[in-house]
């Protein structure tokens, strides 16, 4: 274990009484609590993280948050594994696992690192240009691709972890806690709103953490811990740290990702979610984003040891590390004096600061100078040394228009170069809010400009850099947005910072070289996009940003570009020749940080993915070894079979058994809707094709249900209960859909008619009994009723008790045989289902799944919405005329007649008896009637149901084809994949009792 | 996600909602009078703006009842709901 | 009429009764499923004074014309669903007489009565963490300020459809759930009460 020799002796955020091992590429390294991973490794000397996605050259660690392009590792392994995180925000828990992603063999031989040397030849779009022809080679490519160009690995297993979501209301939302947060959340909490404040780190602050500024006389870090401990006192606030707001949308709708036990490792208790998905609706959100130090664009800067100043900064002040001994900072703005400042108390060596500037002044600069720190005016950085780290840098003055070196270079040792270009404001969330972004030229960066959602941006995210000006707007949009939200104004006093006067920046898109050259100029150090492939893209003719971002790659890493955005804009601006604000800026997309996918998922997943709905019966199908299928969301009973036996085997006895004896369905799932009112009977002469005016009380009648394009969209039994009141049944799919469609049409068309429909699905257990034997079965569990066929003729109902329960009777019929469809209140169901299979017992009585039922339903040629219908099918297609009225209107009734419904040739309902008995052509199966030798054959229609019949000893199928009806007799060919096929002869679509005998009982 | 205002249960997330496209499209009396034409029109043919669409919802997992709502097709912003049988709201009403 | 004992409850096969033990004593989630309830769904214009004098005198019941509102006498509630649409909950058993006389009282007017009870079941979910068990799957503000006692609700919990009740302020929710769905409900919410401690407790 090596010591940590870049380790303050005092100071930082860190507990030194808590150290915590941990491994990195293998090799043991000790850090403290409060630590990340990127922190420990610094203070450890360890700058070398990773190799770059396209030439694998040596990166080190850039910053020390969000924005990191370059220390991407994976954490753990096994099925807790995660691939791309940032090292820079993992915290460091005893016993961390981590390795470097995108190098092999390791990160300090990468045998990839060859394509630095053949850089000329992956220019920007090489995978477009080279991979992508000949298309049919790609399979070849993309193998060697993958391997050389992937980041993490996705473990393989399921994830042993629990995820949470949850929703949340809030009159105030505040994205951020840093200074502009901290005081937006007061100010709002204070005057009585509702306030969540959320912040990706671990402790409130943001930059107060790291950069030893002062609030209220109080250091920056303790003022905001005394902010946010009043926060916790306020009834209403609710604080989430270590939570990143990851997505803006519509109606002030955004998610959080808080990772609840992440930083705690395998400690983690057990029954706490490791991230929880917040689902917020704000009334008013306050962007407190912060903002991210802008790279300076030159020769080199990418080598492990470059970083940004802000990122040495927090280092120093929060993580008490020096990354460094030697350093030199480049800067075009002030910001980068007060980290060379802190630096330098912490025992760094500041060898120079180049100020592209040609005059800098302000407080920090003078502080530098008084310091005895050199200040370079109008020089910057244009090339680095070193090879997996730097060990110096060369310095040369720019031409005042920036585009040429204006004189020779001097060189200085160092092992640290701090680079700032400035401040580009974190305005992702507000960019997904649909806001407009607008440019500023003096910052030369993106700022909000008009808002689209109740929403105000505040401190840095709105250009806002200094200290004091935070907390004022901060305070001000944190006010505003409580009395937006219904709130009084009483939200206490401002907190005070000092004022200091933020200087101007010199904007220099690109640092020139000394060769002209820019093609280590790195823009998107993860992608390794450079300033020489935009320059190029843009000689190739690409105008469009989104384009050019596209063909470079350019922001498109699990970075998505927050250190290259800004910079890739200016440089395409500049090689273009037009202003940023004209080249635009590229979209910002949820989510702001990559998210696991278990997050988003949360617990919907497993058997709480998608509700299983049972019905009454369920536990026992469950019991005699069912097999299901899901029906929509049921789960319905496909078959029982015995010990030993086949679903085949299963299905055939259980025909056998209706067909011979009595079987037992369990029916619940169908839609029942109780219609009631005077205008009943009108209502469904509307949404049925047949008509209704003659159905007596007692007595049922199917019906059909198009839409008013004609196609047939349900079908079902409606029986009369009363003068004014009847049940309809509904297909098990369409239930929810059918009542929908008649309350559409009563409120939206003819809200004055008098009807009510109300959903009676599940209030009711139905199982039909059915076979040559109901009858006598269902005689001995009712008294008092009547069943010969005379007092209780087919399609009319009684209601009598079954086993002692209130039942209503059906005698309705969907295999062909006599049939009772019994209802009973669902909660006696599974006591009646039990009497039903005690007393028919004797009987023989089988219970036969929906397998069965296709089964002897088809043999009869009755159809199955869904299968025999696809929404493309009128009741003619099917042979249905019989059940259109020709004298009412109905919903539908006039498509019947337009000229595409009444065409020839238009596929219709016929049987398929193939020539071989005993094969069962495939449902879905394509027709042809003359075989070719291999496709495209003329196919003329297709198998919408297929079964082997036990009843008939041969397959029988049914098949819509065109101009069907005409086609008896005809051979016809099924061809199948593996080039053989099935022929079949056209036939009637009835196999089995075409006179009806046997359902009429 | 929108918050939708259902107009007797309040806002609600539009994921308890359902969409009936166009509003205002009455069904034509006598459609057996209608040519193939016009009833297709009626069927099938709906507008398409970019801008203020007025069209229909239905409170699907509340009380069930449908409404009609002026919606901004390019802001996404829901300028009002109203009441099945009503006229569409306002000036900013209209066809946009 | 049936012997009451022969009926089944949605959730029987989980066997809680057995599993009251369960839990911390001083869980700060309560689960508790109260099967067998009389439930009618009536529907009718409230602006019709036979129709809702009729109800009143029949019920012992006034129906609620406050949107998402219930209002409870002598044991009976009358739950708002929707402007023509309520959900009269009383006692199991004596569900068929009410529906049976109010069919009676309202015969030859524009009204609708179904028995609906055994459609549904009911799940008690109360606690201190009551509300934060329900808000993983409940878009609803449940805040006090928005949702309190008195107040009922037609909306989503996780993929189900619910009626939501608060009855008190400890807070003690009802979630009113369709039958086939009461298995995932049920599951649903013990699961999404494992991170603060679950407690089955008896009526």
């Amino acid at each position: 274990m090596t010591r940590q020799q870049f380790r303050l002796a005092e100071g930082g955020r860190i507990d030194r009484d808590r150290p915590l091992s941990f491994r990195f590429n293998g090799r043991a390294y000790q850090g403290y609590a409060g630590d990340t991973l990127a922190s420990a490794l610094l203070a450890n000397g360890v700058h070398l993280v990773g190799r770059s996605f396209k030439y694998h050259r040596p990166r080190g660690i850039f910053s020390a948050g969000a924005e990191e392009p370059n220390a991407i590792i994976q954490l753990e392994t096994g099925t807790r594994s995660q691939p791309d995180l940032r090292a820079t925000q993992v915290e460091l828990y005893e016993g961390l696992r981590a390795k470097s992603v995108n190098c092999w063999p390791s990160v300090r031989f990468d045998l990839a690192a060859i394509n630095s040397r053949l850089a000329p030849l992956f220019p920007a779009g090489f995978y477009y240009k080279t991979f992508m022809w000949p298309g049919r080679a790609w399979h070849l490519y993309e193998a060697v691709i993958r391997r050389m160009a992937g980041l993490g690995v996705a473990p393989t297993g399921p994830d042993p972890d629990r995820y949470e979501k949850t929703h949340i209301h809030a009159d105030v939302l505040v994205a951020g806690g840093g200074p502009a947060g901290l005081a937006a959340a007061l100010a709002a909490a204070r005057a009585g709103a509702r306030v969540i404040l959320a912040d990706e780190q671990s402790a409130f602050g943001g930059q107060l953490l790291g950069n030893g500024e002062s609030v209220d006389g109080k250091p920056g870090a303790e003022w905001a811990a005394a902010a946010a401990a009043e926060l916790v006192d306020l009834p209403d606030a609710t604080l989430l740290p270590r939570t990143t707001v990851i997505g803006y949308f519509d109606d002030n709708y955004l998610t959080l990702c808080e990772r609840v036990t992440d930083h705690l490792g395998p400690a983690a208790p057990p029954e706490l979610p490791r991230q929880r998905l917040w689902k917020v609706r704000a009334r008013h959100v306050v962007l407190a984003t912060g903002a991210h130090e802008r790279p300076l664009v030159f020769q080199g800067n990418d080598r492990p040891g470059v970083m940004l100043a802000s990122a040495a900064q927090s280092y120093v002040n929060r993580y008490a590390v020096r990354p460094g001994r030697r350093a030199v900072l480049c800067a075009n703005n002030d910001s980068a004096y007060r980290a060379a400042l802190d630096l330098q108390e912490a025992g760094v060596e500041i060898a120079a600061i180049a100020d592209l500037r040609p005059a800098p002044d302000g407080a920090g600069v003078e502080a530098a100078r008084a310091q005895g720190i050199e200040v370079l005016p109008g020089q910057a950085v244009v090339a680095t040394q070193g090879g997996r780290h730097l060990t110096g840098v060369e310095i040369a003055p720019l031409s005042e228009d920036g585009n040429a070196l204006a004189g020779p270079s001097s060189t200085e040792k160092c092992d640290l170069l701090c680079v700032s270009g400035a401040w580009n404001p974190a305005v992702h969330l507000f960019s997904q809010s649909r806001g407009k972004l607008r440019y500023d030229e003096g910052l030369a960066c993106f700022v909000p400009g008009r808002s689209v959602q109740a929403e105000r941006s505040a401190g840095a995210c709105n250009g806002r850099f200094a200290l004091a000006d935070c907390l004022a707007e901060g305070h001000a949009a944190g006010t505003a947005a409580a009395a937006a939200a219904g709130h009084g104004d009483d939200s206490g006093p401002v907190p005070k910072a000092e004022a200091e006067p933020v200087g101007a920046i010199r904007a220099v898109p690109c640092v020139p070289s000394r060769s002209g050259r820019a093609n280590k100029h790195f823009l998107d150090l993860q992608n390794d996009v450079t300033a020489a492939d935009v320059a190029l893209a843009a000689r190739e003719g690409y105008r469009s940003v989104e384009h050019t971002k596209r063909y470079t790659t350019l922001g498109m890493g699990t970075d998505q570009g927050k250190t290259s955005n800004v910079t890739g804009l200016s440089v395409l601006a500049a090689a273009l020749g037009r202003p940023v604000p004209e080249v635009g800026t590229t979209t910002f997309r949820p989510p702001y940080t990559p998210v696991t996918f278990g997050t988003i998922a949360g617990r919907d997943v497993g058997d709480l993915a998608d509700p299983a709905r049972m019905t009454p019966m369920h536990h026992w199908h469950v019991q005699v070894g069912a097999v299901f299928e899901d029906v929509g969301q049921w789960k319905r009973p496909y078959c029982y079979p015995r010990q030993g036996e086949s679903k085949r085997e299963a299905v055939d006895r259980e025909c056998l058994a209706v067909r011979n004896a009595v079987g037992i369905l369990d029916a619940s799932t169908l839609g029942k809707i109780d219609i009631q009112g005077p205008d009943a009977r009108k209502l469904l002469n509307m949404v049925y094709t047949n008509a209704w005016n003659k159905l007596e009380v007692g007595r049922c009648r199917y019906g059909l249900m198009l839409g008013e394009d004609g196609m047939i969209f349900d079908d079902g039994v409606t029986s009369r209960l009363a003068e004014d009141r009847y049940l309809m049944t509904t297909t098990t799919g369409n239930a929810a859909r059918v009542l929908e469609w008649l309350e559409e049409w009563l409120q939206t068309e003819w809200p004055d008619w008098r009807v009510y429909c109300t959903s009676v699905t599940e209030q009711f257990a139905t199982m039909t009994i059915c076979g040559p034997k109901a009858r006598d079965l269902l005689a001995e569990l009712v008294d008092g009723l009547d069943l010969d066929p005379a007092a209780f003729p087919f399609m009319s109902w009684r209601a009598a008790a079954v086993a002692g329960v209130p039942a209503r009777i059906f005698k309705i019929s969907f295999t062909g045989e006599n049939s009772y469809e019994i209802n009973v209140p669902a909660n006696y169901g599974m006591a009646v289902w039990s009497a039903i299979m005690n007393a028919g017992e004797k009987y023989g009585i089988t219970p036969f799944g929906t397998e069965a039922m296709h089964v002897l339903r088809a043999e009869k040629g009755f159809i199955m919405v869904g299968q025999e219908t696809d929404g493309t099918i009128t009741p003619h297609d099917l042979g249905m005329d019989w059940a259109v009225s020709k004298t009412k209107d109905f919903l539908g009734k006039r498509s019947l007649a337009r000229a595409d419904t009444t065409r020839a040739g238009r596929k219709q309902l016929v049987g398929l008896l193939t020539e071989a008995a005993d094969a069962v052509l495939p449902e879905g199966g394509q027709i042809v009637s003359e075989l070719a030798r291999k496709p495209p054959m003329d196919m003329i229609g297709h198998v919408t149901s297929s079964y082997y019949s036990a009843a008939l000893g041969r397959s029988i199928a049914l098949a819509l084809i065109k101009g069907g009806r005409d086609r008896g007799g005809e051979t016809v060919h099924v061809p199948l994949l593996d080039g053989s096929s099935i022929a079949a002869t056209v036939t009637e679509p009835r196999f089995y009792d075409s006179e009806g005998e046997r359902l009429r009982g | 996600m929108f918050l939708i205002q259902c107009p007797w249960c309040g806002p609600r997330d539009e994921t308890e909602f359902g969409y009936g496209g166009e509003a205002h499209i009455a069904r034509p009396a006598g459609p057996e009078t209608l040519s193939d034409a016009d009833w297709a029109d009626y069927v099938f043919m709906r507008k398409n703006p970019k801008g203020v669409h007025l069209e229909r919802w239905v409170h699907r997992h509340g009380c069930r009842r449908w409404f009609n709502m002026a919606r901004d097709t390019y802001t996404h912003q829901v300028l009002g709901v109203y009441q099945m049988g009503e006229p569409p709201p306002g000036p900013e009403g209209g066809d946009g | 009429m049936a012997e009451r004992y022969k009926q089944q409850g949605a959730l029987a096969h989980l066997h809680l009764a057995a599993r009251t033990a369960e839990g911390p004593e001083d869980a700060s989630v309560r689960l508790i499923e109260r099967p067998f309830q009389g439930q009618i769904n009536l529907r009718g214009e409230i602006g019709d004074e036979a129709f809702r004098s009729a109800v009143e005198s029949v019920a012992g019941l006034s129906l609620p014309e406050t949107p998402n509102s219930f209002l409870e006498q002598a044991g009976r509630r009358a739950l708002w669903l929707g402007p023509n649409e309520w959900l009269i909950v009383l006692a199991d058993g004596e569900e068929t007489a009410l529906a049976e006389a109010l069919r009676a009282a309202l015969a030859g007017q524009h009204a609708s009565i179904a028995e609906v009870g055994h459609s549904r079941t009911v799940i008690g979910l109360a606690g201190a963490r009551a509300r934060e068990v329900l808000r993983k799957g409940c878009s609803l503000d449940l805040h006090p300020r928005a949702f309190g006692p008195g107040q009922c609700a037609q909306t989503l919990l996780a993929r189900a459809d619910m009626i939501l009740l608060q009855a008190d302020d400890r807070p003690t929710y009802e979630i009113n759930a369709r039958r086939s769905f009461a298995d995932y409900v049920w599951r649903w919410l013990e699961d999404a009460a494992r991170e603060y401690g679950c407690a089955l407790v008896a009526e």
